[in-house]
């Protein structure tokens, strides 16, 4: 690999932008390719490989490329910048998640409590608003406050992102249910709150709660080969 | 970037030391191989590395190959799993099969 490619991939990562390299195994010659841009037969194949987010083979006209996948990094948006919301700022960070914490609390969503985080003190609407949720966000509500986490949640159900969840007992979440129902959503689209958030393994500390949170996301990601 | 040490990052800074980098990518795996395909790992001329493209069975064996590649300046495919003749030494517990693809960066 040059040293050019090397930066070229670095910079497209930082930017948030897409790439995908195609090396011959043959000799080591490559080329980058920004998904969409490339209208080939090898352009082509590695948009398929970034939908898929899956780095692989691909022999294309009699030569043998492989394809790394270099997507930008997953997202997740933590509505209520509670307790459980320390540990899994730390956990998520480590899986790969760029994270923000949204909060208008301002005595919550401090500095000091959420170190080198990116927070935003906009209600969740407005900070949805300016930064949209996309296919590979994911966004759980923790503030037990229905006034704070409802408009997020609205813009949570209208956006294609991988992850809704909420913190919370059966009965706050029928009550969570009801409102969003009354906002117009259909059934199906109710179907796609976790809600309680997290897979039930028995956790009771907020870090342990932020273990279930993040094994429920990593579960809806990468698909269910357990039944749970 | 966010989360674990980065690898491609991490080989940019040594190569702006004006330190000899080599990478090693998995592209291939049969079974039950620990690490996916595209998984990375970068060597420095010194054998300082980040990254993994096994569960530690082999980042050995791959990292003296990188260190041949910055030699040489060729690139190299390596096979590893049970089946090899090398199975004692740098064989793959698990069972599976890997092959890495290993390049100079220069």
């Amino acid at each position: 690999m040059k040293i050019e490619t090397l930066k070229a991939i670095n910079n497209a990562r930082h930017a948030g932008r897409a790439i995908v390299r195609a090396t011959d195994l043959a000799t080591g010659e490559d080329v980058l390719i920004e998904p969409g841009a490339d209208a080939s037969p090898l352009g082509e194949a590695a948009a398929g490989a970034a939908r898929a987010d899956t780095s692989g083979p691909a022999a294309i006209e009699g030569r043998s490329w492989f394809l790394s996948v270099f997507n930008p990094p997953l997202e997740l948006v933590i509505v209520g910048a509670v307790h459980i919301a320390q540990p899994l700022v730390r956990m998520a960070q480590e899986a790969g998640y760029a994270v923000r914490i949204v909060d208008p609390r301002t005595a919550f969503a401090t500095a000091a409590r959420f170190p080198g985080t990116d927070i935003s003190h906009d209600y969740p609407d407005e900070a949805l608003a300016k930064q949209p949720l996309g296919k590979r966000s994911a966004i759980v509500f923790l503030s037990h406050d229905p006034k704070i986490d409802d408009p997020g949640l609205v813009a949570a159900l209208k956006s294609d992102c991988f992850y809704i969840g909420t913190l919370g007992s059966k009965k706050t979440q029928a009550a969570r249910q009801a409102r969003m129902k009354q906002e117009g959503f259909g059934e199906d689209v109710l179907a796609r709150m976790h809600g309680p958030a997290g897979l039930d393994i028995g956790a009771r500390s907020p870090a342990e709660i932020a273990v279930s949170i993040l094994a429920e996301m990593t579960l809806v990601l990468r698909g269910a080969k357990v039944k749970a | 970037m966010s989360g674990e040490t980065d690898v491609l990052d991490t080989a940019s800074q040594w190569l702006g030391d004006g330190r000899k980098v080599a990478l090693g990518t998995v592209i291939k795996t049969w079974g039950s191989a620990p690490r996916q395909a595209g998984s990375q790992i970068a060597v420095r001329d010194d054998g300082a590395f980040v990254g993994s493209v096994s569960g530690g069975c082999i980042e050995g064996a791959v990292i003296e190959e990188a260190i041949a590649a910055m030699a040489d300046g060729k690139v190299r495919t390596l096979e590893f799993g049970v089946s090899d003749e090398t199975a004692w030494s740098v064989g793959l517990a698990c069972g599976g099969r890997v092959e890495i693809f290993v390049e100079p960066v220069h």
